[in-house]
């Protein structure tokens, strides 16, 4: 019989104390966890960045990661959206009983493994066990502080016409390569998930300028979504061209086929830029010499004229307005 | 051969776009009928491109928004049978009958799930041999020989508890319908892709021989489509009326044999209520008697109290061809994707849902 996870392993007595140093401690290992006192102490000075999110993806590995990569790179990257050097990230568990102890290993070795190229720490967590049947296997929360550099104000509400819309790489990745495995729906591919901490490419482009008016993530809802979020969030209206933006063939087939449309697809490792136009190609440039950029474009601008609307210019050079994703079309995917 | 990229360039579609506008001299009005149609027109924003001459209307071609509001509440009333278990497309869900929807049935307690094909529903069946499993078989052409699959499958494999609510409808009826009533008057059609495959595109040549009307199939890129329109446009301005395929990798002039075969099998032709437009003889499709004890009509007795339409919704008359959305009062403004008054904005092959989406108005 393989090991699973037992409600015992959450109860605080022996058999949860030794899960906690064996399976998490010992590998995730660094001076602010290793004391595990009630909370993690520490020193900061200046102004901070704090966010936290929870996961639930299905299945909790995807081909190109897993829900443990998932919880590190997620937080890592709503931090890194703030212009925030992320630093400390907290890590709590909901289990499902019966998962195989292997399985939850596997999650933690790729959290380790994660937040080592995030160069983040986990300072402190928590295990919860619930019985088979109120959870799906695993949850994860993560929340992350981050340190935002002197004269950085990056915000959603800082676009302004004129400025461009930079896309850090292909659309669409995450969610098909997660999909693609569902039950019911398996259709072979060799698409893996985008899924990337993005602190480090944001880092080069701040190092490259400073004009970087606003960042997100295209995580739920996609790109078209989030290009909405700006738009009405700085009262702005932003044109896109729809041959300018990268979708993989296999990202294209898919949703051809399942009637999806790639711009409302989930990513787990790109960004939008919204920076002014003069140091554009600067900021883009300094994106291509990351690996998590190396396909990134500009895709299109921010104008005066119809704020808080999305608006594409297709293949056929006609336009559209591109909306906010209505609805849920999509299982659980991050 | 790259089946997406090719038939999506811009370079081919401007090329397409100024030979419609050299041949079209006369105002002409083209259909199109399938919903998958309206909505890759919105999608790259065909209607934008075209001359001035040339309009297009929206058809009565999606299975979902042709549903009757009695033949949703039936569906609602079977879900809430205790031991059934109902299973559907995605689209579904979300329609709105008089009272509820299976999205709020399910709500309730309901047991209703999404699959992707009847093949699933037959799965659900063997794994739960407890209950009954029924099949919501909406959908034309397209989807009635893989119901009838389901259901001789079941037979091959003596799964009694698998049954169909029959719901099915037949295109070429309801085009008939539509041009008897005179009330669009039409220089030309876009005749369906993927019913086309099945059925093939004789399935049309009444509408020329008889009406008078230039058909030509179509795929669903925007190269199909704009191909489409100039063979249409040609045939207006040559004074012609034939059956064209706009459509070669997809469609013949004979259709699927092996999938109409099935389909004749299984299913037989009967009367059917479809939305903003009534009963047609002959439109829909129920199971045989053979397979009755594979039919929800048949097996359940289903009780559902008189329906009753939303007020203001103009859903009828958009499938009919007669008014778009932007001609109905509730449209964008009390009607939206996220709370849907009628059928057309729920699914996403309807005309509301692609106006609502595309919002050429907007811009």
């Amino acid at each position: 019989m393989e090991d699973r996870i037992l409600l015992a392993h959450g109860s605080g007595g022996k058999l949860a104390h030794d899960l906690i140093e064996k399976s998490f401690v010992s590998v995730l290992d660094n001076p602010l966890l290793a004391p595990l006192d009630d909370s993690a102490v520490f020193e900061m000075s200046g102004r901070l960045a704090f966010t936290t999110d929870s996961y639930v993806v299905s299945p909790i590995f995807f081909p190109g990661g897993d829900i443990g990569k998932l919880a590190v790179c997620g937080t890592v990257n709503d931090l890194s959206m703030s212009g925030a050097k992320p630093l400390y990230l907290s890590l709590a568990f909901i289990i499902e009983e019966g998962l195989l102890l292997k399985d939850l290993q596997r999650v933690i070795d790729s959290i380790k493994t994660t937040a080592e190229e995030a160069g983040v720490r986990i300072i402190t967590g928590d295990t919860k066990v619930v019985e088979r049947g109120s959870a799906d296997k695993l949850f994860i929360n993560t929340a992350g502080i981050g340190k935002i550099p002197e004269g950085v104000t990056i915000s959603g509400s800082n676009a302004k016409p004129g400025d461009k819309v930079i896309l850090s790489g292909t659309i669409g990745d995450h969610g098909i390569a997660v999909l693609s495995q569902r039950q019911g729906l398996s259709f072979g591919t060799k698409l893996e998930s985008d899924c990337a901490p993005l602190g480090k490419i944001v880092a080069d482009m701040l190092t490259a300028s400073r004009n970087i008016h606003s960042l997100r993530d295209p995580t739920r809802g996609g790109l078209a979504t989030t290009l909405n979020e700006l738009a009405k969030q700085s009262k702005v209206g932003i044109r896109i061209e729809e041959s300018k933006i990268p979708v993989r063939d296999e990202v294209a087939g898919a949703c051809e086929m399942l009637g999806l449309d790639p711009l409302y697809i989930a990513n787990e490792g790109k960004l939008i830029a919204i920076v002014s136009l003069e140091d554009a190609d600067t900021i883009l440039a300094a994106m291509k010499r990351n690996r998590y950029g190396q396909d990134a474009v500009i895709i299109g601008e921010v104008t005066a004229e119809h704020p808080g609307r999305v608006v594409m210019k297709t293949a056929l050079g006609s336009s559209r307005i591109v909306d906010m994703l209505v609805g849920e079309p999509l299982p659980r995917i991050c | 051969m790259r089946y997406i990229t090719e038939f999506r360039n811009g370079a081919s579609a401007k090329g397409l776009i100024a030979r419609i506008a050299q041949t079209s001299k006369h105002p002409a009005r083209f259909m199109e009928f399938c919903g998958g149609h309206t909505v890759a027109i919105f999608r790259y924003g065909i209607r934008q491109v075209l001359p001035k001459t040339i309009e297009m209307v929206s058809g009565p071609g999606c299975p979902v928004c042709v549903t009757a509001t009695p033949d949703i509440d039936k569906a609602i009333a079977l879900a809430q049978i205790p031991g059934v278990i109902i299973t559907t497309f995605g689209d579904m869900l979300k329609v709105p009958g008089s009272r509820s929807s299976l999205q709020k049935a399910r709500a309730g307690g309901a047991d209703v799930r999404m699959v992707y094909s009847p093949l699933d529903a037959l799965k659900i069946a063997t794994e739960n041999p407890e209950k009954s499993v029924v099949f919501l078989g909406i959908g034309f052409e397209t989807t009635a020989p893989g119901v009838a699959a389901s259901v001789l499958q079941a037979e091959e494999q003596n799964i009694r508890n698998y049954y169909v609510l029959s719901q099915h409808k037949l295109c070429p009826p309801v085009i008939r319908a539509i041009l008897k009533a005179g009330e669009v008057k039409l220089d030309g059609l876009i005749c369906p892709g993927h019913v086309s495959a099945i059925t093939g595109s004789q399935a049309w040549e009444f509408i020329a021989k008889e009406f008078g009307i230039p058909c030509v199939v179509s795929g669903f890129e925007p190269l199909d489509i704009l191909q489409c329109v100039a063979m249409l446009t040609a045939q207006v301005e040559s004074d012609e009326s034939k059956v064209e395929i706009a459509y070669r990798r997809g469609v013949t002039r004979e259709g699927n044999a092996h999938a109409l075969a099935l389909m004749n099998k299984v299913f037989e032709p009967c009367p059917a209520n479809w939305r903003g437009i009534g009963v047609i003889p002959g439109s829909g499709l129920k199971l045989r008697k053979q397979y009755k004890h594979h039919d929800a009509e048949v097996q359940f007795d289903i009780k559902v109290e008189p329906s009753i339409e939303p007020k203001g919704c103009l859903c009828g008359e958009v499938l009919r061809g007669v008014k778009t959305p932007l001609d109905c009062g509730l449209f964008r403004k009390f009607c939206t994707p996220e709370s849907p008054v009628g059928p057309c904005m729920v699914s996403s092959e309807g005309s509301c849902s692609a106006y609502y989406l595309y919002g050429s108005e907007l811009i």
